[in-house]
């Protein structure tokens, strides 16, 4: 699958071992660890995987490790989890509002960081770099801190010394007011990475792009996005598993109402009501995992050469 | 505006000679206005959208679609629409103009979302439960003699020291060792990673099937840990009520998150030492733990540096997984982010749970110092 796709890109690059070291190279040592380690972290996920495929009556009997000593036995295994999750966790309409919630929440802060991040690597102008130092302080801010202010201008808009200053927004229960905190959020890191790289890249590009009479947003457009693609992928992949496995926020701003809520609410509704359906718990949670684990393999390898393009050569 | 002295602007000027007198003036006052007017009619025009979309009860999918559409293509819109705003100006204006109109949004956002807040928490934190009138420190000498708050510092100490070190070691031990595998290092890596892709709320169940409990003679246990423990002949052990270790095994599930984070980036760092440093020291007979502790470490060591940070901050804020297997205060697994919004949401007091706000907060400001250091340090070399 996807792994195995993974796998050949990184293997087909040409690995230059001498014979003389090929003892360390993947020595027994080496490979006893690696096994042990990557079984450790497996066994938790295999669980609920294995559990969300056996039926009612043997999950809340027996340990889903006992399913292992006869995999195939037909009795042992069904499918009725994942459409009884569908039909009675009403996941159907949960998914899409988390499409709807997570898509807008990723695009909006990458395309307002990459234009504050050009602009911060080369823009002149007053208060650049103290602009660019609270940016990055901001970065440590607790998100939750914010979350009862941010929800009071939503519903009422702010006063000061009783006098209304911002009116009523109306941004309670709607994905605009969602987007819009998903954004603030994310943007401290996205500034900062964003600015790590398209700062790193060669200044000989723009100056020749100005001689030839090409303005900023040209500049930005034609040259800077299409060279900056691993680091806007990398930041994109961060910003889209956390708000897709984001319980709080959406929580907050959009309510846990059937109609607006999104894929993490529908879980954690699931997991008060129903706590001890294991079967149909796990078969919520592998649903829920779906779109983040094929999203993740299909853009991992940018995951790692933009993220790290600013901290490794500092 | 007309300081920040930008060269395009400055060569912009000889191309269209500037018109003089009392025509310059209202060409300008023209300009300005339609700009206005532009920005205004496209805000309004979004606002009435969104209006629509927000009573409209037709067709969710349809919804989705249009809200998606209408998120992604409308901050494109904003800025192409402000910029070509710019573009009306005069000319000296526009080229003052334009850097803010790249950064302003940004700047907007985060003065709403981030220092408003701020300010206003800080304020609150004063104030008694409604957040009515002053109380002055009250809220604090709160934070600070409370048991379950007392509890929940030293949980949150715990978190801050053991998750970095233990993911960091193992995200490095594990980066170094799948380098020198020959076949399968992706494999590893993406299983190891796997667990970043999985919510709070998904991983609570996974990890519930782990620790879960049933007391003897209440059915078999399907718990794993309990698997074991029975199979061993023992009885059935309740982990998560287990105080105080239960604290560390709700920190073996942000182990297990977020060590991916940590191979990953170390990974990164460690393919960019280069392989003649390392080829050198071999050859000089340095053994493969001197090599290590030599080459590798030192090299990599402003990549530990920020991934070490970025644990701490993740391990600060944590809230969720205590929030989700519940119970907190009986079991004696509270910290101090699940404590404030405890007190906003529960407990009904502003107060408080603004007091616990600020005090993480404060513990977070050494961090943002250190930053700000580290990015100065950054653009001296650059």
């Amino acid at each position: 699958m996807s792994v195995a796709q993974v796998g050949e890109i990184r293997d087909a690059q040409p690995v230059a071992v001498s014979p003389e070291l090929n003892v360390r190279h993947g020595g027994w040592f080496v490979r006893i660890t690696i096994l042990v380690v990557v079984l450790l972290w497996s066994i938790p996920t295999l669980g609920v995987l294995i559990t969300s495929f056996r039926p009612e009556a043997l999950v809340t009997t027996s340990g889903w490790w006992t399913a292992l000593a006869h995999p195939f036995q037909a009795a042992e295994w069904t499918i009725e989890n994942y459409r009884l999750a569908l039909s009675q966790g009403g996941f159907g309409n949960a998914f899409l509002n988390s499409l709807a919630v997570t898509i807008p929440s990723t695009v909006i802060p990458i395309t307002i960081a990459a234009f504050a991040a050009y602009a911060f690597s080369w823009m002149e102008f007053r208060g650049r770099y103290i602009m660019f130092v609270a940016v990055v302080g901001l970065m440590v801010v607790p998100l939750q801190m914010a979350l009862i202010p941010i929800l009071r201008l939503y519903t009422g808009g702010a006063s000061l010394f009783g006098r209304q200053i911002i009116p009523d927004p109306h941004l309670g229960g709607t994905f605009l007011g969602v987007w819009l905190a998903h954004t603030g959020f994310g943007l401290p890191l996205a500034v900062y990475l964003l600015r790590n790289y398209i700062g790193s890249l060669p200044s000989e590009i723009i100056e020749s792009a100005k001689v030839d009479g090409a303005d900023h947003f040209t500049i930005f457009w034609r040259l800077i996005v299409p060279l900056s693609v691993p680091a806007l992928a990398a930041f994109a992949i961060f910003q889209f598993l956390w708000v897709w496995n984001d319980l709080l926020v959406a929580y907050v701003f959009l309510g846990g109402t059937p109609q607006l809520r999104v894929l993490t609410v529908a879980l954690a509704d699931l997991v008060g009501a129903r706590g001890d359906n294991w079967q149909l718990l796990t078969a919520a949670a592998f649903l829920s995992m779906s779109l983040p684990l094929v999203v993740f393999f299909s853009l991992q390898k940018y995951f790692v050469r933009g993220l790290t393009a600013g901290s490794v050569k500092g | 505006m007309s300081a920040s002295g930008d060269p395009a602007g400055s060569g912009g000027t000889l191309a269209g000679a500037p018109p003089t007198g009392g025509r310059a003036v209202r060409s300008i006052v023209v300009r300005v206005l339609v700009a206005v007017a532009i920005s205004v009619v496209s805000f309004l025009a979004l606002r009435a959208t969104f209006d629509f979309l927000r009573n409209e009860n037709a067709n969710r999918g349809l919804v989705v679609l249009l809200a998606i559409g209408l998120g992604v293509g409308g901050i494109f819109f904003l800025f192409w629409a402000m910029d070509k705003v710019v573009d009306w100006l005069p000319e000296r204006l526009s080229e003052g103009f334009r850097p803010y109109v790249f950064v302003g949004p940004a700047l907007v956002v985060l003065s709403v979302f981030l220092v408003y807040p701020l300010i206003n928490t800080i304020l609150i934190s004063f104030k008694d439960a409604r957040s009515q009138a002053f109380v002055g420190l009250e809220n604090y000498r709160f934070v600070f003699t409370d048991p379950d708050m007392l509890t929940s510092i030293r949980n949150t100490i715990g978190w801050v020291v053991l998750v970095p070190l233990v993911a960091v070691s193992v995200g490095l031990m594990f980066a170094t060792l799948a380098d020198r595998l020959r076949r399968g290092e992706a494999v590893a890596k993406s299983l190891i990673f796997l667990p970043m892709a999985i919510s709070f709320a998904g991983a609570s169940i996974v990890w519930r099937l782990i620790y879960s409990y049933r007391p003897q003679g209440f059915g078999s246990n399907i718990g794993l840990l309990n698997g074991i423990v029975v199979g061993m002949g023992k009885n059935p052990i309740d982990w998560i009520g287990l105080r105080p270790w239960n604290n560390l095994l709700l920190m073996v599930i942000m182990v297990w998150m977020q060590t991916g984070f940590a191979m990953v980036v170390l990974s990164a760092a460690i393919k960019a030492i280069p392989d003649e440093l390392i080829e050198a020291a071999r050859i000089d007979g340095a053994s493969e733990l001197q090599v290590f502790r030599r080459i590798i470490v030192p090299g990599i060591l402003p990549t530990i540096a920020v991934v070490t940070t970025y644990m701490v901050i993740v391990g600060l804020k944590v809230f969720d997984i205590p929030f989700v297997f519940g119970n907190t205060e009986a079991a004696g697994t509270v910290v101090i982010a699940e404590r404030m919004l405890h007190w906003f949401f529960i407990g009904g007091d502003n107060g408080r749970g603004a007091a616990v706000a600020v005090v993480l907060f404060v513990a977070v400001v050494p961090m943002m110092i250190w930053n700000i250091r580290r990015f100065r340090e950054q653009e001296t070399t650059r």
